[in-house]
């Protein structure tokens, strides 16, 4: 992304002049479209139930009121929870995911390993094929007893191979010489993995560690599979904003539980705020982390 | 065979900590993947939960029949392949088109802030995107009909029309992966020789002479790949952002339903393990083939591209 980009040194052309306004016109045109979402959602979240009720859902809020959000803290130990759990599991799936992913990856990165070819193969012949949802569904709650366990919203999604591959492939990069010499001063493989090939692919680690703890933030997938809706308890934010989203009952209860009649309660502007305050974490950081992804695209780019 | 086999053994005394190092990566794997692996037999049996996936009785083809006959094996696996290929299509030229524009763009903070915009829905769920489109959409209050309303035109009830939906699916798949498209084209077109370009200075090239001739042919192996690639997955629906952006509304579910989609619900609501685990079994030996025949057109074009 460093390199110039290729402008000609000549007197602009008319050619030039047509495709700078073009571009301008057509990338700002597009980039509105994305932003659009963003703010008709946050502007919805600060209008009054009344206003929306009325004249739907505007650009820019009819009657500024906060309505919503104070509704929705005044009963925040639900969502205080459910961002709890997407905290514990994020964390707790990220590290271990990180450490399982790169230890794997470092053995298949070791040219002195000879079956790193069939082992790979291993890894990735899961990529290309799979039993379907149900065996798994089967296996996971009637064997494993998933059903209503956190670990649920962590196994499932633990190791991706792809993920290992790009930090093999980063860990390949890494010459076989200091390998050796750490060898020769009596360093195991293991003392090797976690002083030498660790420190040399910050980078690589932390442009995985994202993409896995974006995964762990986003899921809800896992939770709408294998939680009941007695074990709320343990529902990850993004579910929890899921269930507010479409089920009713739901947003009744959190209406029943701050006091107020459910007449009273701004449930459409409630509900943007609840998605306003499921996305802010990512929007604030997105600007620092950015170029880590932009990385991690360009690498799987080349080659997974 | 027995000479492999020795050589394992071997390997497993002298690289024991090595072997270790892999083992909890892959018995993560063994356990998500592997073992369900083997519970594709269900295709075959008529599953009920006290005898468990090995007890309950075969019934041979009869979930496969039930499945193709019921109408609903074409009406998801047409809405899969043809949503694929529109996403494919609509998605793909509207990445290169904005890697172009980006690559040519001289002032900085414009490009930056495009592409930074461009790139952010990619890191938000699908559920609220699943948010976005009620806001938008929703026949009572949504942002179209408000719009609609203000114009003097007719409020559109989405859930109810089918020949929108397309247009929507299309829109918020564009919206999604528009960006990280072209974050991948870009950095394909930052990869050029610059030295192309300046000698197309040299000799008068117009900026469209220079896309058309230059940039445009340079990307050609990445295209190609990615559309190759794209045809191993043409038989798996998006399952999460079908079922959030359609909110799994049956009044639309003749132009909505992928197979991924299909057969959640009918494991979730109908507790159909049958026929579900027959439809799952259809679609991942269909991608197989796919993978292995993108693959083998892969080796063919660029070789050191090959999955494997």
């Amino acid at each position: 992304m460093t390199k110039a980009s290729h402008i000609s040194r000549k007197p602009v052309g008319r050619d030039r002049v047509i495709f700078n306004i073009l571009s301008h016109i057509i990338l700002a045109v597009l980039s509105a479209c994305c932003l659009l979402p963003f703010i008709l959602v946050l502007s919805g979240s600060f209008s009054d139930q009344t206003s929306i009720l009325t004249h739907g859902y505007q650009l820019l809020p009819e009657n500024f009121s906060l309505d919503a959000y104070k509704t929705l803290f005044k009963i925040p130990e639900d969502l205080l929870r459910a961002y709890g759990v997407t905290i514990l599991v994020t964390f707790t799936g990220t590290f271990l995911g990180l450490f399982l992913t790169s230890m794997a990856a470092y053995v298949l990165s070791c040219r002195s390993f000879r079956f790193r070819y069939h082992v790979s193969f291993f890894f990735y012949f899961t990529s290309i094929f799979g039993g379907g949802l149900v065996p798994w569904y089967i296996f996971n709650t009637k064997y494993l007893h998933f059903h209503n366990n956190i670990i649920a919203l962590i196994l499932p999604i633990l190791i991706n191979v792809t993920y290992l591959l790009i930090l093999k492939s980063y860990m390949t990069s890494i010459p076989e010489a200091l390998y050796e010499s750490a060898k020769l001063d009596g360093a195991g493989d293991f003392t090797i993995y976690w002083h030498v090939a660790l420190p040399l692919c910050k980078a690589g680690l932390a442009t995985v560690g994202l993409f896995i703890a974006l995964n762990y933030w986003n899921d809800w997938y896992n939770a709408m599979l294998f939680l009941d809706e007695g074990r709320s308890d343990l529902y990850p934010l993004q579910y929890f904003l899921n269930n507010i989203l479409t089920k009713a009952q739901a947003l009744s209860a959190a209406a029943a539980r701050s006091g107020l009649p459910m007449s009273d309660v701004p449930s459409e502007p409630m509900k943007l705020a609840m998605t306003v305050v499921a996305t802010g974490p990512i929007i604030l950081l997105y600007p620092f982390l950015q170029k880590y992804f932009v990385k991690g695209v360009t690498i799987g780019a080349v080659k997974g | 065979m027995k000479k492999h086999k020795s050589l394992l053994l071997k390997d497993l005394r002298e690289n024991r900590v090595k072997w270790l190092m892999i083992l909890p990566a892959a018995i993560v794997v063994i356990l998500m993947c592997y073992i369900p692996m083997g519970g594709i037999v269900l295709a075959f049996k008529e599953y009920n939960y006290h005898d468990g996936i090995f007890g309950s009785p075969w019934v041979a083809f009869k979930n496969f029949e039930y499945f193709f006959q019921s109408g609903k094996a074409f009406t998801v696996t047409r809405n899969t392949i043809l949503y694929n290929i529109a996403f494919l299509l609509v998605n793909t030229l509207l990445q290169i088109t904005c890697a172009i524009l980006l690559s040519e763009l001289a002032g900085k903070w414009f490009k930056r802030i495009t592409q930074s915009v461009m790139f952010f829905p990619y890191f938000i769920s699908w559920v609220v995107v699943g948010a976005f489109v009620y806001n938008m959409f929703n026949f009572e209050f949504g942002a179209v009909n408000t719009f609609l309303e203000k114009i003097g035109a007719d409020p559109i009830d989405v859930y109810s029309n089918k020949a929108v939906w397309p247009f929507i699916l299309i829109a918020v798949s564009a919206f999604k992966n528009v960006g990280y498209g072209t974050v991948m084209y870009l950095a394909s077109i930052m990869n050029i020789d610059s030295q192309l370009y300046e000698a197309a200075d040299l000799d008068g090239a117009t900026m469209w002479q220079k896309i058309r001739y230059i940039t445009l042919p340079c990307i050609r192996p990445t295209i190609v790949i990615l559309f190759l690639l794209a045809i191993g997955t043409i038989m798996k629906g998006d399952f999460q952002m079908f079922w959030q952006v359609t909110g799994n509304n049956p009044m639309v579910l003749d132009v909505t339903d992928v197979i991924d989609t299909y057969v959640t619900r009918s494991l979730l609501e109908l507790q159909e393990f049958g026929m579900t685990s027959a439809a799952g079994l259809y679609q991942s030996v269909f991608s197989f083939i796919l993978v292995l025949l993108a693959n083998k057109l892969v080796k063919k074009v660029e070789p050191d591209y090959a999955l494997f």
